[in-house]
């Protein structure tokens, strides 16, 4: 690729936008500033309450994993929409599908992978290594 | 000073890889001598190993591929050979030697012939069918390369200093962890793959890229060729399963270089972990060889039936089917592990589903054939081959993906039987169909047809007579991987497949000859037009060979098959406009793969033997080539406008010649 | 455009017989996709990291099952409740935080052209990286002197080789921050050095996205079981 291209090539409404790439507008104060900074704020809030979710008895106990899943899940749209200006819009489509099918396949391996391995290791126990030599 | 290396580490004490290495070593020496004689050094530097052009790094991919493919083609012999010779005694080779055959005989066929192979391919054609003029990251595609050669390299290595790891292509744990596995075989495994898989990622980035953002105007999703869907499919596979291999792999050399417990006996670790995630990459990985060899067969299916391909969107639906499922499956591999009824069925039932992609395109090829004016070419030969054999093969596989079925056949013959299958007439037919279809387009002369189709039929009846006896001794309970036999009933067959051996290494021979005595005949196998197949994709509008920057001119697509509705109009105008042209830039070549390449080798064999500071050294001199790249300031080369003239008039005039007469004689 | 007419992404311009569409082709005139033609190089790089960038959460996605699956394996060891300091966490989340903000701060002045602002934030980001890595190495050190290394147990091992996969990100990351700069105070902001900084501005906020799952499965989770 040429190194003497400018930043922008074409009015953005002939191009795909490339992940992470945001639209200034021109009448927008501060440039792009308020959205980092409402992101910075939403996410230090999400922090500060997964951290209360753990630490306090605020939430009932067996259900402290499930609002941890729900925070970090909300922390990462967070980061996804105010730092990596992820949108639906139809020139974002091809980021948002890769997005999905890297989501897709991290949900697989995970819960696959945890599904599989409880149901072995159910099946299978756990012999220590004095209990395998103490077999006949 | 030199880590665990001494002279102990070369085999002088047994004479068969001694043998070996002595024959590549002098192999090796001649080359290089004819080489330094004959003074291509410069023009090999200038031309080829420092090219970041997509056509040559294909050609570069598929020769590492045939050289690799027979060193595995070797392993192969040597097994049958040892098991039919080891009745009721020991045969020729002990057990540790056997078990790194066969341990490297599957990673090379694997990692080194098959991937290559595949990869080279698509390196060749896509951008030429996409109608662009290189893939979106040149140098990163040499990179990839030269990884990829560069874990090779270090298998072979092994052989002289060392030895291979003797766990199987897969290093199960606990046998691949340093307690039963304490020689340096499996760290050679570990990092040769390390090294390879991450220049087989950057290829997936490139090819996804490429495929998704980089199309000659006009080409929309729907009109690209099936090759290039295929290809996307593999790519983004490579891109989400490969990482999952390169994470297994590192807790496995954590546990062998740093003492963690991740698949260990002892304090807590789970082997059945390894199985687990090697399998959620190995599964994908199989998906990522056969799909472009699908692509390659759609092409050779709707060219030589001189029509075009039937059901394409069903085609493209049953492609991203396939991709997605194949993510579902993979506990197959380990049913008889002990999951369960329910994980065992909801894994045998996606498997079962995941055949009907694969059934539709067998429809859809065949209705490709029904009604079109056949034409038997060598290319033609394979794609029918294949279809024929991989029914079989894919229907043994619907076979094993039923739990019960598979507790008695797992780890049998059978299903040795059942992998070889779908893979050689799958992706070894794939790849030596797109090899001899491609040929032509990538030197300017044909492969000599004759020796192509002896080449075929002696394969095509060694891989039978070799593969059908092993089905049927699985049946009869035999285990793979079998050093040597203690029952009668077997031997027979083993026979039998023996016998299929020496026919393929006939096979393996004729391909050889053809390739020889087509380049002696290169004048007269000449390829005057660039389209020596009367083709139906942009790749056979260029002149073959093509010129370094693909296109004068992007072409504007309008519909599916662009060059055959080109060929359609061009028979109708009779006067090409005054066309005007303009430099063209292209990517700057760079030593950056081979450096990078020779730092990683370094860095591996250091790693292997446990030489710390030459691996330190190594990953200083890898992230120097890494900011030496990263700092230059040319990175395009200009082509004159006048040169790409002068060119594209030449090759203009020959097609649209041939193009009058074709529409004289049709 | 201003790339170049006749490199890899250009558009043909000559009237040309083997030319068969009138126009842009038919519908979807965006380029880098449908039928627009090659997309330009900024969004083709972008695209491509991008790519990169879900092949290594796929990466982390491993480590995380493999952590999940051995979680319980503390072969008579400490587990996550009697290891983690949350103070610490807290700190380190604080940090890594900040320094995704910084880093997006540093390419809004990029946007601008503004060199001196663009490199001030760029090197609160990096010190802010350094920091939390530090943190994280501290924290090693003083469980490997304890005993309770990666070679204790199962359990360990996967912690230790998830959170220092994601700390071995940093320190490439900060490796490739000081490159970056220093090529940015050379060269200027010639457009693959904003490419590449876009490239770098993309890493960097996913090495906190995959921070947040760590701090609150491993750490936060680990600590209140």
């Amino acid at each position: 690729m040429s190194n003497n291209d400018t930043f922008e090539d074409e009015p953005p409404n002939h191009r795909d936008l490339a992940p992470g790439e945001e639209l200034i507008a021109e009448h927008e104060p501060a440039g792009g500033l308020w959205g980092y900074v409402l992101g910075f704020g939403l996410a230090i809030l999400l922090t500060a309450a997964s951290f209360v979710a753990a630490q306090t008895d605020l939430i009932y106990q067996p259900a402290v994993i499930s609002a941890l899943v729900v925070l970090a899940i909300a922390q990462m749209g967070v980061h996804l929409v105010f730092f990596l200006h992820i949108t639906t819009g139809p020139d974002n489509t091809n980021n948002v599908l890769a997005l999905a099918f890297g989501v897709l396949i991290v949900a697989l391996v995970v819960l696959g992978s945890i599904w599989i391995m409880a149901n072995l290791n159910e099946n299978l126990g756990h012999m220590s290594l004095h209990d395998a030599e103490m077999l006949p | 000073m030199l880590g665990k290396l001494d002279w102990s580490a070369i085999p002088f004490h047994e004479p068969i890889p001694l043998g070996a290495a002595l024959v590549v070593f002098l192999a090796a020496v001649a080359v290089l001598g004819w080489i330094t004689v004959k003074g291509y050094w410069s023009y090999l530097w200038n031309e080829w190993i420092t090219s970041v052009d997509h056509k040559r790094i294909g050609v570069m991919y598929i020769v590492l591929a045939a050289l690799m493919l027979l060193r595995g083609f070797i392993d192969a012999i040597m097994m049958r050979s040892q098991q039919v010779m080891a009745v009721h005694g020991p045969g020729y080779l002990p057990p540790e030697h056997y078990d790194q055959i066969f341990s490297a005989h599957g990673t090379i066929m694997i990692f080194f012939a098959g991937m290559p192979f595949v990869i080279g391919l698509m390196n060749f054609a896509v951008p030429l069918q996409l109608g662009i003029r290189d893939v979106a990251f040149p140098t990163l595609n040499s990179v990839s390369f030269w990884l990829t050669a560069s874990g090779a390299l270090l298998v072979n290595i092994s052989l002289v200093v060392g030895e291979f790891a003797r766990t199987g292509w897969l290093p199960y744990a606990p046998l691949s962890e340093t307690t039963y596995s304490p020689g340096v075989g499996v760290d050679y495994y570990l990092w040769a793959i390390q090294i390879s898989g991450v220049g087989t990622l950057l290829t997936g980035v490139n090819f996804v890229t490429t495929i998704l953002k980089i199309r000659a105007p006009g080409m929309g999703y729907l009109r690209m060729p099936m090759f290039c869907w295929t290809s996307l499919a593999a790519s983004l596979l490579i891109v989400a399963a490969f990482p999952v291999l390169t994470a297994t792999l590192a807790m496995l050399t954590l546990d062998r270089y740093l003492g963690f417990h991740f698949f260990t006996n002892e304090a807590g670790g789970n082997q059945m972990m390894f199985v687990n995630l090697i399998w959620a990459w190995g599964h994908p990985e199989v998906y990522i060889l056969v799909l472009p060899a699908f692509g390659i067969f759609s092409e050779i299916f709707s060219t030589f039936s001189s029509k075009p391909l039937f059901g394409y969107r069903s085609m493209v639906a049953a492609t991203l089917f396939i991709c997605i499922v194949s993510f579902m499956v993979w506990l197959h591999h380990f049913f008889t592990m002990g999951a369960g009824a329910n994980v065992n069925a909801a894994f045998g039932i996606a498997t079962s589903v995941i055949a009907v992609g694969t059934g539709v395109k067998i429809y859809n090829w065949l209705f490709t054939m029904y009604g079109g004016r056949v034409r038997f070419d060598t290319p033609m030969l394979w794609a029918m081959a294949f279809v024929t054999t991989f029914i079989i093969g894919g229907m043994t596989g619907v076979l094993l993906a039923v739990p019960p079925a598979d507790f008695m056949l797992h780890n049998s013959l059978f299903l040795v039987a059942h992998f070889h299958n779908v893979i050689i007439s799958g992706v070894l037919f794939g790849a030596f169909a797109g090899y001899t279809y491609w040929f032509p387009k990538a030197f300017g002369f044909r492969l000599h047809e004759g020796w192509g189709k002896a080449a075929f039929w002696a394969t095509l009846a060694g891989y039978i007579l070799v593969f059908a006896p092993l089905y049927i001794v699985g049946l009869k309970g035999m285990t793979r991987r079998l050093q040597h036999i203690e029952v009668d009933a077997w031997v027979p067959w083993l026979q039998i497949a023996a016998v299929g051996i020496v026919v393929m290494i006939a096979g393996a021979a004729l391909q050889i000859v053809q390739l020889w005595v087509s380049i002696r005949d290169r004048e007269s196998l000449r390829d005057e037009t660039g389209d020596p197949w009367d083709g139906r994709s942009l790749e056979w509008s260029t002149p073959s060979p093509p010129p370094s920057f693909n296109y004068a001119h992007l072409p504007h697509v309008e519909n599916e098959e662009p060059y055959w509705s080109i060929k359609q109009r061009a028979m109708e105008e009779q006067d090409p406009q005054e066309v005007e042209y303009e430099p063209i830039h292209m990517p700057r070549n760079s030593p950056t793969g081979f450096i990078t390449a020779f730092f990683a080798t370094l860095i591996g064999f250091a790693l292997i033997w446990h030489i710390w500071w030459l691996a330190v050294a190594g990953f200083v001199g890898a992230y120097a080539t890494f900011v030496v790249f990263a700092w230059r300031d040319r990175t395009e080369v200009e082509i004159p406008a006048e040169e790409v003239e002068r060119i594209d008039r030449d090759s203009r005039a020959t097609q649209l010649a041939w193009l009058r007469q074709r529409e004289r004689v049709t | 455009m201003s790339a170049a007419a006749g490199d890899i992404t250009a558009r043909s311009t000559g009237r040309d017989p083997y030319r068969l569409g009138r126009g842009d082709g038919g519908h979807g005139v965006a380029t880098g996709h449908g039928e627009g033609g090659p997309a330009s190089p900024f969004v083709t790089v972008a695209y491509g990291f991008w790519i990169f960038l879900l092949s290594d959460i796929v990466m982390f996605s491993a480590f995380f099952a493999a952590y999940a699956v051995l979680v319980n394996a503390t072969a008579g060891g400490p587990t996550g409740r009697e290891l983690f300091d949350l103070t610490t966490v807290a700190t380190q989340t604080g940090v890594l935080l900040t320094s995704t903000f910084t880093a997006g701060l540093a390419m809004l002045a990029a946007h601008r052209r503004a060199m001196l602002a663009c490199q001030l934030w760029l090197l609160v980001t990096g010190v802010l990286g350094a920091a939390f890595l530090l943190l994280e190495i501290q924290e090693f050190v003083t469980m490997i002197g304890e005993g309770v290394g990666p070679t204790r147990s199962a359990f360990l091992s996967a912690f230790f080789a998830l959170v220092g996969c994601h700390g071995t990100h940093v320190g490439l990351g900060l490796l490739w921050l000081g490159t970056m700069m220093a090529q940015l105070w050379v060269k200027g902001f010639r457009a693959d050095i904003i490419r590449r900084l876009h490239c770098f501005s993309l890493f960097w906020h996913a090495l906190d996205i995959i921070w947040v799952a760590i701090f609150s499965l491993v750490y936060l989770l680990g600590a209140s079981s």
